[in-house]
């Protein structure tokens, strides 16, 4: 009891002295005015706003510049990919359909275009692009979540070359911006839902992926993540470890004649096959898919539970289903003769 | 665009030549102002893209409708594909077979078909282990077939999926694979890598009965060969064509799809090989000399390791679909454009340098009979018109020739070379005395159906494919060859490419002329 009393007068009489050594230590400073400290307003002055520069804003030609880039590259190659690693293990299939254009002199730019669960999404997707776009990609990031605030603005652009994005509408500042970076050879990485899902399923496409690739001619490659949901899925405090798997799809062109919503739907359509190649096989999703019966993206408007229930069921089958090695058949030989 | 294929005269100035040796490779000097050297054409240029070409050939085939109009509901669809003896060394992924049977199913699950099987047409060759079914067809096809048994391998020793569809008027029975004869349309995808491939020997070999098969691979039929790569004058392409009609005639539907690559076989820091010397940098140089200073010192095992591990950087040239016969002409028309090179008359000496790799040995070791087959059988082929070498002339092949054999893989090779070997390297003997024994035997035929074992009768086949060569040349020389082996087989060995001039000078004088079929890159010598 002694002892505890003695701690507390103890930690009272540090506090007492750090606080008195602040004062001493600011006391030169308050005689100092402006313009070492900032001004005060006179009254009845209105001081005009300072141009908002957060938000979609944020200017982020700095974070492109040769500096920068390595630096993202140190961070992409060491801490984030360890953290990736450790944390979703993930699978990458379907490269062999970029194959022939990562083997071009010159490959041409990109607009990836995933499904999107977590946070996590854009680093495994980082790690899953091939090297040939993974140098120059952009990211479309949340103006109003990731750019929101200066520090996670500047390490946004600084770490994953993001760039800000309204949610809501592909506005004309970002579209300009998004085809600038193209027309230079960068390929993007957006996320078309516009944010995460809430509850595991996808939710419906907005048109952003299909727009800029219409307009720049660029092809959008379908891509399907899993498994990142239930690792740091939205609302979550705290990663739960686990396995992830990233589908890369057909790139896609829009076609003649073909307006913007119809390429949005026919990009979800093909997002939709891979998460259907994901937890049946290729051929399935590719029966399905042709018969009209593909399961929806969106999952089944019915009650939360069972929607709940569905998805259970379905990352059941995606971690046990496909991974478990099928029985080596061997050929009949008939009755045995001795 | 790529420079064609040329003859060389080699003078005192040509640098020393590239000879293939197993799993190594020298540089040896020819004699100067008697000596030529066939290089062949560069690499042409792929298709800029493949998967269009693909879906186009499906769309526009040739003397066929097109394969969305031939697919329906409640159909039997059969897809069979080469097998792992094609290509070499293994291109990278995605494999021609791949992205053609991909396109093939887009089309299939569009029209909704369901009852659908894949079949790898290996005759008699070894059954694939998992991962090169995955290496070629991908993991997407792998993953959706295979688990439910619909993705599987063709069994030339299984009765019950064996039928007859008829004989031909030489009486030759054609016997295939029942699910195949079975089916309202068969769906061939094929990578022709040398003119020999593709066309009716597709399916007739591929699917076909141990029976059906010794129609033509036999000793007559392959000492008649004139040769492998002119199915024109080919006896083994005139059987198999006989056949062919016979499958037209009686079987199934056939919608043939064909592809070629080109020659780029070897990626960096290989791909100095490929080079003509004289074109090397100084990169080049130092690549050759590092790796040939290391392969020297590395255990034959792990040399092996590296060389099967390549990936090859094939590039589709060109793809063609509808009905057989049409889609062959073709292709052929592709594979001569790029390997044909014109040579003017024989020689007395014709130098080949035997590389790691035959079409059976794949993943594997090249044993001593697979040797006697590349040699004799595949580069002494690699002509049109006439051989390279006058009939009568030497032929000088470079290659370790080591007595190792692949347990697993090639089980009656080792009984081959021990019991058939030491009786008669005669095909005809061979054929005659030995080849049922082989071919009936109860535990090889267990190995073939059951494991990853070449057929028993296999090192027969594989005998009788040099049988022309061995015919056609006075003398034939392994430079740094097994001894022991190279005299089983019934050649002279010598130590040096000196020592083997000097040997060959019993045959064919002291001043013969020597001509070199630069290897690797493949080619064909259009002979005048």
């Amino acid at each position: 009891m002694a002892t505890k009393r003695h701690l507390t007068r103890r930690a009272q009489q540090l506090a007492s002295r750090t606080e008195h050594a602040i004062r001493l230590v600011a006391k030169p400073l308050a005689k100092y005015g402006f313009p070492w400290r900032s001004p005060t307003v006179p009254r009845g002055i209105t001081v005009p706003e300072k141009p908002d520069t957060l938000g979609s804003n944020f200017e982020t030609d700095w974070a492109r510049r040769p500096l920068a880039s390595v630096t993202r590259s140190a961070f992409t190659a060491g801490p984030m990919k360890l953290m990736t690693t450790v944390l979703a293990r993930p699978e990458i299939l379907g490269l062999d359909r970029l194959a022939d254009l990562a083997r071009l002199d010159d490959p041409p730019p990109l607009i990836f275009a995933p499904d999107h669960h977590s946070h996590l999404d854009t680093s495994v997707m980082i790690q899953a692009i091939p090297p040939a776009w993974r140098r120059d990609l952009v990211v479309a990031a949340a103006a109003d979540y990731f750019f929101d605030k200066r520090w996670k603005a500047t390490f946004s652009a600084l770490a994953l070359n993001a760039i800000p994005i309204d949610r809501e509408a592909t506005g004309r500042q970002s579209a300009d911006l998004f085809r600038d970076l193209i027309d230079e050879g960068r390929s993007l990485l957006i996320y078309p839902e516009g944010g995460r899902s809430p509850d595991g399923w996808a939710q419906p496409f907005k048109g952003g992926a299909a727009y800029l690739s219409a307009k720049t001619g660029v092809a959008v490659v379908p891509v399907h993540i899993e498994g990142t949901g239930a690792i740091f899925g939205k609302g979550m405090k705290k990663p739960r470890p686990g396995r992830t798997r990233v589908i890369f799809g057909e790139p896609l062109l829009s076609l003649p004649d073909e307006n913007t919503r119809r390429y949005n739907a026919r990009i979800e359509a093909a997002v939709g096959r891979l998460t259907e190649e994901s937890v049946s096989d290729y051929w399935t999703a590719a029966r399905k898919a042709s018969a009209g019966t593909a399961n929806r993206l969106e999952g089944p408007s019915t009650s939360s539970w069972r929607r709940k229930w569905l998805l259970t069921e379905r990352r059941h089958r995606e971690i046990s289903g496909r991974n478990s090695r099928p029985e080596r058949s061997w050929p009949n030989l008939g009755p045995r003769q001795n | 665009m790529p420079r064609p294929g040329f003859v060389l005269d080699v003078d005192r100035s040509t640098p020393p030549m590239l000879f293939w040796h197993g799993e190594k490779f020298s540089l040896e000097r020819l004699p100067a102002d008697r000596s030529r050297v066939i290089y062949p054409a560069e690499s042409f240029p792929g298709l800029t893209d493949p998967q269009a070409a693909i879906r186009d050939a499906l769309e526009h085939p040739l003397d066929m409708e097109p394969l969305r109009a031939l697919l329906h509901a409640d159909m039997k669809l059969t897809i069979c594909f080469d097998d792992a003896s094609l290509s070499l060394p293994k291109m990278r992924r995605p494999d021609s077979r791949q992205r053609i049977i991909e396109a093939v199913l887009d089309l299939a699950a569009e029209a909704g078909v369901d009852d659908v099987h894949i079949i790898a047409a290996l005759g008699l060759h070894r059954r694939m282990h998992d991962y090169e079914l995955r290496h070629v067809l991908g993991g997407r096809i792998f993953d959706a077939f295979a688990p439910n048994g619909t993705l599987y391998q063709h069994d030339a020793e299984d009765p019950e999926n064996l039928t007859v569809l008829g004989e031909t008027d030489q009486g030759e029975v054609l016997e295939i694979n029942k699910r195949v004869a079975d089916s309202d349309l068969v769906v061939y995808a094929n990578v022709n890598q040398v003119a020999m491939d593709g066309g009716w020997k597709s399916l007739v070999t591929g699917v076909a009965s141990y029976r059906c098969l010794s129609y033509h691979h036999n000793p007559e039929s392959l000492q008649n060969t004139r040769s492998l790569m002119d199915r024109h004058h080919s006896a083994l392409h005139h059987s198999i064509w006989r056949l062919g009609k016979v499958l037209r005639d009686n079987g199934p539907k056939v919608f043939q799809i064909e592809s070629t690559v080109n020659t780029d076989a070897f990626p960096s820091p290989f791909e100095f090989l490929s080079k003509r010397e004289w074109e090397w940098t100084a990169r080049d140089r130092m690549t050759y000399l590092a790796t040939a200073k290391t392969l020297d010192r590395l255990p034959r095992r792990a040399a092996r390791k590296i060389f099967h591990g390549i990936e090859a950087p094939y590039a589709m040239t060109g793809v063609h679909a509808g009905f057989t016969e049409s889609v062959h002409e073709r292709t052929l028309e592709d594979v001569y454009r790029q390997h044909i090179v014109e040579v003017e008359g024989q020689t007395d000496i014709l130098t080949l340098g035997v590389p790691f790799i035959s079409p059976y040995n794949p993943e594997s070791i090249m044993n001593p009979i697979l040797v006697m087959c590349m040699g004799l059988g595949y580069m002494f082929n690699m002509y049109r018109n006439k051989p390279l070498v006058r009939e009568g002339g030497v032929i000088i092949m470079t290659h370790p020739t080591y007595r190792d054999f692949h347990p697993v893989h090639h089980p009656s090779y080792i009984d081959f070379f021990d019991e058939v070997l030491s009786d008669t390297t005669d095909p005809a003997v061979m054929s005659e005395k030995w080849e049922k024994r082989y071919a009936e035997d109860e535990w090889y035929r267990h190995l073939y159906r059951t494991g990853n074992a070449y057929h028993g009768v296999h090192p027969f086949y594989a005998w009788y494919w040099g049988a022309h060569g061995q015919q056609w040349a006075g003398k034939v020389i392994i430079v740094g060859g097994d001894p022991t082996a190279v005299r089983r087989m019934g050649f002279t060995p010598a130590s040096t490419m000196d020592d083997a001039f000097e040997l060959a000078s019993d045959v064919v004088g002291r001043s013969p002329s020597i001509t070199h079929l630069h290897v690797p890159s493949v080619l064909v010598a259009d002979v005048k």
